[in-house]
């Protein structure tokens, strides 16, 4: 049933319809080249990622060197979570904030009790300024796809070094083979009358924490 | 400056005022003016409506036809804009399409690419040729209406004539250009999209019609008979008291001649 | 309307029942004119926009040159990163595979993230028949399935419904499918995502079988990219121990890093937005769950066959050509006959189907050559350049073809042509301005006639030299 003859006869169209015809020049290019950037470069770039995510109305805090454990006791506290979902390998000083059960995903959570949990917080893999983007690639601080998704809140923390500017630089940064996650603001939807309504399936409220480096 | 005059059969059979206009807006901008007989029609209508070889027949009669002329010009935008978008791809025979299409290596050097890639590129359109050839914008007009210009889609996303017909009806004395609401849009003329589909096509012109009683102008301008047929006829339907012209006419006009 | 394009009349005549409909000519105007708003001021905020949408044109088109490398190599990449690749090469096997696929994990529910490519190819149908039911998860589709109606439309296929609507058949047919809408439920969008998301949670929760498309397969390293706002297609995608997922083969990029050109064009091009919510990629089989993937052709190898029209195939489904078209927004989707309507469906359908039917024979006329789609189209498509070199392929009227080799007889000698204007300037007083006959009708049914001209410009110059004015 996997069609070994539609492969053969597929691959056969393909060069019969393709036979003869010039190459075609890599059109792509090499990804931009990393450089060093200078912190207020660092700095510009978390700014302009903070105001594009603000745009897809997410809330987003900008916090000085250490200010995270902080930022993120206040957030749990306005969001008023009482039971937040926390993947393993973030840095053991973040969570905090009085009256906050943690619920670590070992042994996995349930989806169920995913579905009940007040939260998730985690860190990221990388972040776009253009686009006001988080990536998740499931790996340290991140957690399996399904921890970002079922719970209805989202706190997320972004160091500035993380954000790139673009779309091209960050594809250098990720690894294909990791599950990745990309997401730009809260779930939305434009099928009513094309017009943009925040909150479907996805997390309806998504906040971010950028922790910025000293100047 | 010697220039050949493709006038168009549709401005020929329907229209001669507007090509009259063009001989006496050229002569007036010291141009020598030639209208070979020979000539006839350039091919779009039956390209467009699936008539390849008959189209290829008469595209090769315009090619020989505009052979040793230093510049052609042509007082309508899809025809001119046939002329020089077009034709390159029927002499392709291919998908040679912009850009960066990766297309098989024959076609191109057949004695009709040769004739179309020779001609075409002295092909304009005439606002093209008043303000890219001629450098004028101000061509001494006279005409003291009011007026909104339609930009017609071959003008606009063919030839990408941009703001030239404008500018040159600004620069008309005593003439009031008002902006069209969404003039950017196909009024639904189209060739023979207008019968055969011409519901659609009446509905597309319907909101052009709207558009153009909402800026309160006397004259419809535009730089294609084929469109104005279609929406004066329109106009002249609904009993709407807006007149078309070419942008021709409106150029030719002065002072002088009244 | 019901679950089936078959059998439908020619283009002109849906277009033509549609337009009397006040409603979706509303919904349509609305909507369109929304989008595109939206659209152009995402697109002209993004610098470089020009060189970006060659860059699109190329990378698909060196994916399509090499498309039997790209694919082996796709392929090899999904095996080792154990999933499973399988081919089809038409509708019907690719729907016995799905169909075997789905029996084989012992459930007979799978939830779909909106997929083109499943649509074409009728799955729900071929699912259906063998007892297994499909439940569409993204909203728009929600709403045709649940209105027992068809898409009209690539990115939004309920566009032809308003508010309203919308509300009336979440409150009637919800019940039906599953969880009822909520008491009092408004017309606000946001109250009816919120019935969306309340009908569907359960069902995600105990979801053991996904079927989905993708808007991009990596050949490089085997990934596959899904695009979506929602959250239904990370649903779809995460929690189902099966993922089955069916993609045209002409989805395939070469490289990792030529994502970056698609993700920047694509949300762009479509929704306006920078970057759509969430864009999900995998390769093989991620977080431990069983993945197929069913490669498509369905008569793609047949379009990359044809040299002018092998470049519909870049299409990366933004919708932005429907969007502007003045004729979609008039006409609707429903009248195109086919899940691509539009633009890139007039293009589409009668390559991939064929030009049997009336209704595809008359696609590639249902347009005014205008060129809007071919300005906005992120990919580069020539569409109008498709749609001439379709009308050279189709059959002809055979009263049009008459009337068309007359016309061309006419002008293939300036003589003949003069002797005919002549003739012409002699009867004019006969020609009606406001009826005309035979197939003249259908122009002064809405439109006056010009006069006709006692004397051609032809015949002035003969006469005057040019001079006389
Ligand atoms: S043809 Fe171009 S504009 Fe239309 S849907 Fe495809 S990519 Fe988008």
């Amino acid at each position: 049933m996997t069609g070994r003859g539609s492969r053969e006869r597929i691959l056969a169209r393909i060069r019969a319809a393709t036979a003869g015809l010039p190459p075609v020049p890599d059109a792509a290019g090499p990804p931009p080249a990393p450089r060093e950037r200078t912190e207020a470069e660092i700095v510009r770039t978390a700014e302009l990622f903070a105001a594009r995510v603000r745009d897809y109305r997410a809330t987003v805090h900008l916090v000085a060197p250490g200010g995270v454990p902080a930022a993120v006791a206040g957030a749990l506290a306005g969001r008023g979570a009482r039971r937040v979902v926390r993947p393993g390998g973030l840095p053991v000083e973040w969570p905090a904030g009085d009256g906050v059960e943690f619920l670590a995903d070992e042994p996995p959570l349930t989806a169920a009790e995913l579905d009940a949990a007040d939260g998730v917080l985690t860190g990221c893999a990388a972040a776009v300024a253009e686009t006001g983007t988080i990536v998740l690639d499931a790996g340290a601080g991140q957690g399996r796809r399904a921890l970002t998704l079922l719970p209805d809140y989202h706190l997320c923390v972004v160091r500035a070094g993380q954000i790139v500017p673009g779309v091209p630089e960050v594809l250098g940064r990720l690894d294909p083979a990791r599950p990745l996650t990309w997401i730009s603001g809260p779930s939305a939807t434009s099928d009513i009358e094309l017009d943009r309504v925040e909150g479907v399936h996805g997390p309806r409220t998504l906040e971010v924490i950028v922790e910025l480096p000293a100047v | 400056m010697r220039v050949g005059l493709f006038v168009t059969c549709v401005n020929d059979t329907l229209f001669p005022e507007t090509g009259k206009a063009v001989v006496t807006l050229l002569r007036r901008l010291g141009c020598e003016v030639d209208f070979p007989m020979a000539q006839t029609c350039c091919g779009q209508m039956h390209v467009n409506t699936g008539y390849r070889d008959e189209g290829v027949r008469l595209a090769r009669g315009f090619l020989d036809v505009f052979a040793g002329y230093q510049a052609v010009v042509v007082p309508s935008g899809s025809c001119a804009s046939m002329i020089r978008e077009q034709y390159p791809k029927l002499a392709a025979g291919m998908g040679a399409s912009r850009p960066g299409a990766f297309a098989s290596a024959h076609g191109g050097r057949s004695p009709f690419a040769r004739a179309v890639a020779e001609v075409t590129p002295r092909v304009y359109d005439l606002a093209e040729f008043l303000v890219d050839v001629l450098d004028r914008t101000d061509v001494g007009a006279y005409f003291p209406h009011r007026v909104t210009y339609h930009p017609t889609c071959h003008s606009l996303r063919g030839l990408r004539a941009g703001d030239r017909p404008l500018r040159l009806l600004r620069a008309v004395r005593g003439l009031e250009l008002v902006p069209l609401a969404a003039a950017d849009e196909c009024c639904g003329f189209g060739g023979t999209f207008a019968v055969k589909n011409a519901a659609v096509s009446a509905a597309m012109c319907a909101d052009k019609v709207a558009n153009v009683l909402n800026t309160g102008a006397e004259v419809l301008c535009a730089a294609d008979n084929s469109c104005l047929m279609h929406i004066g006829g329109t106009l002249a339907r609904q009993r709407a008291g807006v007149r078309v012209m070419h942008l021709a006419e409106i150029l030719a006009q002065t002072e002088d001649a009244r | 309307m019901s679950g089936t394009w078959l059998g439908m009349p020619a283009f002109p005549r849906n277009a033509e029942a549609a337009l009397g409909n006040s409603r979706l000519r509303a919904n349509l105007r609305k909507a369109t004119h929304t989008i595109r708003a939206r659209r152009a001021a995402g697109v002209d905020e993004m610098p470089g926009w020009a060189k970006l949408r060659a860059r699109g044109a190329a990378v698909k088109d060196a994916a399509l040159r090499d498309l039997d490398k790209h694919l082996l190599r796709a392929e090899e990449a999904v095996t080792t990163a154990g999933g499973r690749v399988h081919w089809a090469a038409d509708a019907a096997e690719a729907n016995t595979i799905v169909t075997e696929l789905v029996k084989a994990t012992g459930h007979r529910e799978v939830v779909k993230v909106k997929s083109m490519a499943t649509q074409e190819i009728g799955l729900n149908e071929a699912l259906a028949a063998e007892g297994i039911t499909a439940y569409e998860t993204d909203l728009a589709e929600l709403i045709v399935q649940l209105g027992d109606d068809l898409p009209s439309h690539i990115l939004v296929p309920a566009i032809h419904r308003g508010r309203a609507e919308i509300r009336e058949i979440f409150r009637d047919r919800m019940a039906a499918w599953g969880r009822p809408a909520p008491d009092g439920l408004g017309d606000d969008p946001r109250a009816l995502a919120e019935a969306a998301r309340l009908h569907l949670r359960e069902r995600f929760l105990a979801s053991k079988v996904a079927v989905s498309g993708a808007n991009f397969l990596v050949a490089e390293t085997g990934t596959l990219v899904v695009l979506e706002s929602e959250g239904n297609g990370r649903m779809c995608l995460t929690l189902p121990e099966t993922l089955i997922s069916v993609v045209g083969i002409e989805k395939i990029v070469p490289t990792w890093q030529d994502l970056a050109v698609f993700l920047e064009l694509l949300p762009r091009s479509s929704t306006g937005e920078r970057m759509n919510p969430y864009t999900s990629m995998w390769t093989g089989a991620a977080e431990g769950q069983e993945f197929h993937l069913v490669l498509l052709d369905n008569g793609r190898t047949g379009v990359l066959a044809d040299e002018i029209g092998r470049q519909a195939l870049r299409c990366i489904r933004c919708s932005a050509c429907l969007n502007v078209c003045p004729v979609y927004e008039r006409a609707g989707g429903h009248a195109y006959g086919s899940v691509y309507p539009g633009p890139i469906g007039a293009i589409l359908t009668p390559q991939l189907r064929g030009t049997a039917t009336p209704l595809d024979a008359s696609l590639p006329y249902a347009s005014s050559l205008c060129g809007a789609c071919y300005d906005v189209c992120p990919v580069a498509i020539d569409i109008p350049e498709v749609l001439v070199h379709l009308r050279a392929r189709v059959p002809h009227p055979p009263a049009e073809r008459a009337g068309l080799a007359a016309a061309g007889w006419l002008l293939d000698r300036p003589g003949r042509l003069r002797a005919a204007q002549r003739l012409a300037g002699r009867l004019r007083g006969l020609v009606p301005r406001r009826r005309l006959p035979g197939p003249g009708a259908a122009w002064t049914d809405t439109r006056d006639v010009p006069p006709v001209p006692a004397e051609s410009f032809r015949d002035w110059w003969r006469r005057t030299g040019g001079e006389d004015r």
